[in-house]
C-alpha cells in the first residue's frame, strides 16, 4: 500500500498537483469542508438536531465578533437558538451525501447506456442519442423540478427516505446524459481498435469485451466530468432545497438553511443565511477548481 | 435552403410531439383527474359517467390526439389548486417573465461583449485579470445566492432598491408592462441583474476566447499589413467574426434565462410564470406543470429555429455550403 502511494506521488498526476498552487489550496479547503461534514457529530460544538439542547433565549445571536455575540456560538445562532456553525457542518453532510449519491447514480446509468450505444450502434444508438438531445434541450433545474413535482403528486404523503430517494434520482436524471455522450463517443473509437478485434476473434463474449476491455479505456474523461458534476449536483440540491422541493425539513441541508435564513434577511440577521451560502460556494468552488486541474493533468496534449 | 428549413421544422415538430407525450402521460397517470374532480366517495356510476364525459374511456391514442389538439390551442384545462383556466393563469404571468428575461439578456450582451473584447485585446492587464476572476466566481455562485446577496447589499444595508414584486405596471390590453414606469424599472434592476450575471460571464468568456482565436488568423495579419487602423481591425473584422457563436449561445441561453427565471422569481417574489410553476410543483398541480413544460418547449424550439435561420443570414459560408449541398 505504501509502495503504491509512493509510486503515485512520483507519477505525472501528483507532479502536476505539486506544481499547481490553485489545486493545492482547493484541495485543502475542500478537505476541511469534507472533514467537518463527515465528522460533524464529533467536531461540531453543538448538536443542532437535538431539540432538547436548544435554548430560545439564545435565539438570533450574532457572530462572536459583533456586539451581543458570544464565543459559545462562533457564527451566531438562528431563530430557534441553533448554533450556525454546527448546523453548517451537519448541513454540509447532507449536501455531500445527496451530491455524491446522485453523481454515482448518473455515472452508473450514463456509462452503461453510453457503452451500449457506442458498442451496439444501430437503432439502439439512434434512439438513445435522440433521448439525450431532448434531455439536453431542457435546463437541468427544470427536469429536476418536474421529477420532484411528479413525485409529490404520486406519493403525497411519503416519508423522509422516499423524499431523499426522489431528490437523488431527480438530480441524477439531469446528469447522466453527459456521461452517456462522452462514453459513446470514446467507445466508438475504441471499438475499431485492434485489441477489441483481437478479443472478438478469440471468441470473448461481447459484454465481457465491453466491461473488461473497452470500459477501462474510456473512463478518463468520465472521471473529470464526475468531479465537476459533484459541484453541479451539490448546487442543484441546494437550489431545489431553497425552492422548497428538496430534502425534508427535518434534515436541513445547506440549501434549506439558506431558505430559512432568507426570511430573517430584512430584520438584520444576515448571518443565518450568508454563512451557509459561503460554505456552499467554498465547496462548489474548490470542487470546480480541482476538476479543472484534473482535466489539465489528465490531458497529455496540454503538457 | 428550403430543404434545410423544412428539415428543421420537422425536427421541431418531433420535439414538440414528444414533449406533448410526456405532458400527456403526466395528465393521465399522475393524480387521477376523475378522483380529484369527484372526491373520494363518488359512486361507480358517477365515475363511469364522468370518464365518458371526459373521453377517458377512449383508446389511448385517440385520447393523446385530443390532448394534442387541445394543447395546440393552448387549452390545458383547469388548475387543480386555483380552479382557474391554466391558459389564463399562464397568460397573466407571461409578460412579467418575458420582460425580465428580455432585460436580463440585453444587460448580459451590452455588458458582456465589451468586457470580453477588452479582456481579449488587453490580455494580461490588471482589469482583464479582475474580469476573469469575477467571471469564475459568477459561474460558481448559485443564482439564488447572487439574488440574496444583492438584496442584502442594495435593499437591506443601503436601502436603495426594492426587492419584492414588480412595482407599478401599465396595462396594454392583456399585457401588463413594468417598462413604462420609474417604479417598474427600479423593481426590475435587482432581478434582471441576478438573472443576467451567469449569462454575462458566459458571453464574456466566449467573446474573449473567440476574439483570441480570430486575432491569430491570416486575414487579421493581412489587414494589419494593409495598414488598417487597430479600431477597424478589432471591431470591423475581428469582432464581427466572433458574433456567430455568440449568437448561438445567446439564443440557446434565452431559453435558459426563462428557466432560470424560476429561481430568480422565487427570490424576488416576481409574479411571473416561474413562480406559478414553483407553486404548482409544491402543490402537485399537474395541469399547470404540464402546460408550463409545453410552453417552455415551444419557446426553446422557436428560438432554436430563429437562430438556425439567422445563421444562414449572417454567415455567407453556410449559404454557399447549403446551396452546394442540395
Amino acid at each position: 500500500m505504501s509502495n503504491l502511494i509512493a509510486r503515485w506521488w512520483d507519477g505525472d498526476v501528483a507532479y502536476s498537483f505539486r506544481r499547481s498552487p490553485t489545486a493545492i489550496v482547493a484541495a485543502v479547503v475542500g478537505l476541511v469542508c469534507v472533514f467537518c461534514a463527515v465528522f460533524a457529530p464529533w467536531v461540531a460544538p453543538h448538536n443542532p438536531l437535538d431539540l432538547t439542547t436548544l435554548e430560545l433565549s439564545d435565539a438570533r445571536l450574532p457572530p462572536f465578533w459583533m456586539e451581543g455575540g458570544s464565543t459559545k456560538y462562533w457564527l451566531g445562532t438562528d431563530d430557534q437558538g441553533r448554533d450556525i456553525l454546527s448546523a453548517l457542518m451537519y448541513g454540509a453532510r447532507i449536501s455531500l451525501v445527496v451530491g455524491l449519491a446522485s453523481v454515482l447514480l448518473s455515472v452508473l446509468v450514463g456509462v452503461a447506456l453510453g457503452l451500449i450505444a457506442g458498442f451496439r450502434g444501430g437503432w439502439v444508438d439512434g434512439f438513445l442519442m435522440r433521448v439525450c438531445d431532448v434531455m439536453l434541450s431542457f435546463p437541468a433545474i427544470l427536469i429536476a423540478l418536474l421529477v420532484a413535482g411528479v413525485a409529490r403528486a404520486k406519493f403525497p404523503d411519503a416519508g423522509a427516505s422516499v423524499a431523499f430517494g426522489v431528490l437523488i434520482i431527480a438530480i441524477a436524471l439531469t446528469g447522466w446524459v453527459q456521461y452517456a455522450r462522452t462514453v459513446r463517443g470514446s467507445t466508438m473509437v475504441e471499438r475499431g481498435k485492434e485489441y477489441v478485434q483481437a478479443a472478438r476473434v478469440t471468441g470473448v463474449a461481447p459484454w465481457r469485451i465491453m466491461l473488461k476491455h473497452v470500459l477501462p479505456n474510456v473512463l478518463g474523461p468520465v472521471m473529470v466530468l464526475a468531479t465537476i458534476q459533484v459541484a453541479t449536483a451539490i448546487i442543484t440540491e441546494a437550489t431545489l432545497s431553497f425552492l422548497g422541493v428538496g430534502v425534508p425539513p427535518t434534515s436541513p441541508s445547506l440549501g434549506t438553511l439558506i431558505r430559512v435564513g432568507n426570511d430573517y434577511l430584512f430584520s438584520g440577521e444576515w448571518w443565518i443565511t450568508i454563512f451557509p451560502g459561503v460554505m456552499l460556494v467554498l465547496i462548489a468552488l474548490s470542487v470546480n477548481l480541482l476538476g479543472d486541474w484534473l482535466r489539465d493533468a489528465l490531458n497529455p496534449r496540454l503538457q | 435552403m428550403g430543404a434545410f428549413i423544412l428539415r428543421r421544422l420537422l425536427q421541431a415538430i418531433v420535439v414538440m410531439v414528444s414533449v406533448g407525450f410526456i405532458a400527456f402521460l403526466l395528465f393521465q397517470y399522475v393524480g387521477d383527474p376523475v378522483l380529484i374532480l369527484l372526491g373520494q366517495d363518488a359512486t361507480q356510476e358517477q365515475i363511469r359517467q364522468l370518464r365518458a364525459d371526459l373521453g377517458l374511456d377512449q383508446p389511448f391514442f385517440v385520447q393523446f390526439w385530443h390532448f394534442l389538439l387541445n394543447a395546440a390551442q393552448g387549452e390545458f384545462g383547469l388548475s387543480l389548486r386555483q380552479g382557474a383556466k391554466v391558459s389564463r393563469l399562464l397568460g397573466e404571468r407571461f409578460p412579467a417573465t418575458f420582460e425580465l428575461a428580455l432585460v436580463a439578456a440585453v444587460l448580459a450582451l451590452v455588458i458582456g461583449i465589451p468586457m470580453g473584447v477588452y479582456a481579449a485585446l488587453r490580455r494580461g492587464s490588471f482589469l482583464s485579470q479582475v474580469f476573469m476572476t469575477v467571471s469564475l466566481l459568477g459561474v460558481s455562485l448559485p443564482t439564488f445566492l447572487i439574488g440574496i446577496l444583492l438584496i442584502l447589499i442594495f435593499s437591506v444595508w443601503l436601502g436603495w432598491l426594492p426587492s419584492f414584486g414588480r412595482g407599478e405596471t401599465v396595462q396594454f390590453g392583456w399585457w401588463s408592462s413594468g417598462l413604462f414606469t420609474l417604479d417598474g424599472w427600479l423593481h426590475m434592476i435587482l432581478p434582471a441583474l441576478t438573472l443576467a450575471i451567469f449569462q454575462l460571464t458566459l458571453i464574456m468568456r466566449l467573446v474573449r476566447a473567440e476574439m483570441l482565436e480570430v486575432l491569430r488568423t491570416d486575414y487579421i495579419k493581412f489587414a494589419r499589413a494593409r495598414g488598417l487602423s487597430d479600431r477597424a481591425i478589432h471591431f470591423g473584422h475581428a469582432l464581427k467574426n466572433t458574433l456567430v457563436p455568440v449568437m448561438t449561445i445567446t439564443g440557446l441561453q434565452l431559453g435558459g434565462l426563462i428557466a432560470f427565471a424560476i429561481i430568480t422569481e422565487t427570490v424576488f417574489q416576481w409574479p411571473g410564470m416561474g413562480l406559478l410553476f414553483i407553486q404548482a410543483v409544491t402543490f402537485a398541480d399537474v395541469p399547470v406543470m404540464a402546460a408550463y413544460l409545453c410552453l417552455i418547449a415551444l419557446i426553446f424550439v422557436v428560438i432554436n429555429l430563429i437562430v438556425d435561420l439567422l445563421y444562414v443570414v449572417v454567415d455567407p459560408r453556410l449559404r454557399v455550403a447549403k446551396a452546394a449541398g442540395h
